[in-house]
């Protein structure tokens, strides 16, 4: 709960600084503020407890999801300081965006209410509308934000009538009671649709297929930095709301729901990678790698009693690599038109440091070992396998072999081509993120207990 | 008021906001001028707003009318979004036809 009304207070802050003419401050004060936030939020894990009539509940569960959320939001606020350079003036709208963005997701996993739940949602997304677009005078940018605004607020509708039609079996918006009454044995044929219906809503958010036609478009689209947020903070965020959702309100998923889950992820995972085989674009090939991301985490879904820290484990090796990926696509593209392949031959030359760190979270994602992304893997698959689904780890590890097909056309370009122009500069702040988002991702695959342990 | 609630039978409320829905989906789907989309998305919210309320009667219960506040409060927050959206894609390309959105694509 204090974590909450301290990333508010923040946003606010961060507002304010403007008026106070501090522009230079606000990135180095938003980032020790975000820590000092994290540092409360850790300091005080082990507290549970419900506040607001129930309208917010903390527990360990919501308390590991948002600091890793903060943890990515420093990330990209680090960034920004580079990325907004020639924007200056609206900078703190941005930041200030970024956080507010942040409280939406913190709602998101520690919601107590379906109303907490649906207004985290909204607020992440009106954020999400406003960076999508907020290269106002790229007509592209506008388009990725219309297409991401017109299949948001449809996918929220969608959402929204799901809650309706729970509220209206149930009588209730408490997550407690409706798991409660949820137990008993006569329930309306409105609760099982708009169950139905919010996962629909969610899939949308976090693009898994048949729902993901939004995403290449909006990804390549949008400024690269909102595209680094959508692809890992976003991404992340709706898929532990989705597990919590459904690990809170019908605590045994029917078989048929179940099977659902199964076809969808071997579909996300086979279309994302399939699809990325053909992709020039460097932010169009991630978005379509999100996409078979986000197939490897709807596994999680199918043991939903048990696999609470493996999904947070994926999801923070996930994230971690693709922060440190756009670090470098930010640094390598600045100042182009476009983020295609060609523009990162011979990197590993002109920046031998960047391009082993863009390798290194290449191979995290395609899961090869010393980084997490093969642990991560390792204990979804064994999870997946002891609920019984073996099929589905089968396809997945097909998957994983297709989609190093894709990581290594990029690091190929990098190493094996000549550089078609020096690259000048050194931004620290690049520097750093890229360094310390890809060490963290090592040190999660060699400690693999510090996150796995948390929520034991 | 629950006596006309039970004289009309919660079903066809139901149904009712069913087919509002569904028109609004439809226009979401098969229109392309940029505010009629607009429109079909507030008419899906609000058939849901209007479900709201009935099930709150139907539950003697106030949740529902407060949720309704709620989504309002957002859905007008949204819109204003998509319509500042809409402003600069008009100030750029000179046209809310949204099946002109085609630069994005491969």
């Amino acid at each position: 709960m204090n974590t909450l009304i301290a990333i508010t207070g923040l946003g606010v802050l961060c507002l304010l600084f403007e008026i106070l003419n501090l522009r230079k401050a606000i990135v180095p004060m938003t980032i020790i503020g975000l820590l000092a936030i994290l540092g409360l939020t850790v300091s005080e894990f082990n507290t549970s407890g419900s506040f607001y009539n129930n309208m917010i509940v903390v527990n360990k569960f919501s308390m590991a999801f948002s600091s890793l959320f903060i943890v990515l939001t420093i990330f990209l606020v680090g960034l920004s300081h580079n990325f907004y350079e020639d924007h200056q003036s609206k900078l703190s709208d941005f930041i200030a965006i970024k956080i507010f963005l942040l409280s939406g997701a913190v709602a998101m996993v520690s919601f107590g209410n379906l109303a907490m739940f649906f207004l985290g949602i909204e607020v992440l997304s009106i954020s999400l509308y406003v960076l999508a677009a907020s290269n106002r005078m790229n007509l592209k940018s506008n388009e990725a934000g219309m297409k991401y605004f017109l299949m948001g607020s449809f996918a929220s509708g969608i959402i929204l009538f799901g809650i309706c039609l729970i509220y209206g079996a149930m009588g209730s918006f408490d997550v407690v009671e409706i798991s409660e009454l949820s137990r008993s044995a006569e329930l309306p044929i409105w609760f099982p649709i708009g169950i139905a219906m919010v996962t629909i809503g969610m899939l949308f958010k976090i693009a898994a297929v048949p729902f993901h036609f939004w995403a290449p478009d909006v990804y390549e689209g949008s400024p690269a930095l909102t595209t680094a947020t959508m692809s890992t903070l976003a991404k992340v965020v709706a898929m532990a709301t989705l597990y919590k959702l459904l690990s809170v309100m019908n605590a045994n998923i029917s078989y048929a729901f179940q099977i659902i889950i199964v076809v969808l992820s071997i579909a996300s995972m086979t279309v994302g990678n399939i699809m990325a085989l053909r992709q020039t674009n460097v932010k169009r090939m991630l978005a379509f790698s999100g996409i078979s991301h986000a197939g490897f985490m709807l596994m999680a879904l199918l043991s939903l009693s048990t696999s609470a820290s493996d999904l947070l484990y994926y999801a923070s090796t996930y994230s971690l690599a693709g922060i440190a990926a756009f670090s470098v696509i930010l640094y390598v593209c600045k100042n182009r038109d476009n983020e295609d392949i060609v523009n990162f031959h011979g990197l590993g030359k002109t920046n031998p440091l960047l391009a082993a760190v863009l390798t290194g979270a290449l191979l995290s994602m395609a899961g090869i070992p010393i980084f997490s992304g093969f642990f991560a893997k390792l204990v979804l698959f064994n999870q997946t396998i002891e609920a019984g689904y073996l099929v589905v780890v089968i396809v997945a590890v097909i998957n994983s072999i297709i989609s190093v097909g894709y990581y290594f056309k990029l690091i190929l370009a990098m190493y094996t081509k000549e550089p078609n122009e020096e690259r000048a500069g050194t931004p620290f702040f690049i520097y750093a993120v890229a360094v310390v988002s890809i060490a963290l991702n090592v040190v999660l695959g060699l400690f693999p207990s510090l996150v796995l342990d948390l929520l034991g | 008021m629950n006596n006309i609630l039970n004289q009309i039978g919660i079903e066809n409320y139901i149904f009712l906001c069913v087919i509002l829905f569904c028109i609004g989906v439809f226009g979401v789907l098969y229109r392309r001028n940029a505010i009629i989309v607009f429109m079909s998305i507030e008419i899906m919210l609000n058939a849901v707003n209007l479900l709201f309320v009935a099930f709150s009667t139907y539950h003697q219960d106030a949740q529902g009318q407060v949720f309704v506040f709620f989504s309002m409060a957002v859905a007008a927050a949204e819109v204003a979004v998509g319509l500042a959206i809409l402003v600069s894609i008009f100030r750029n390309s000179g046209t809310i036809d949204v099946a002109n959105l085609k630069n994005l694509k491969g």
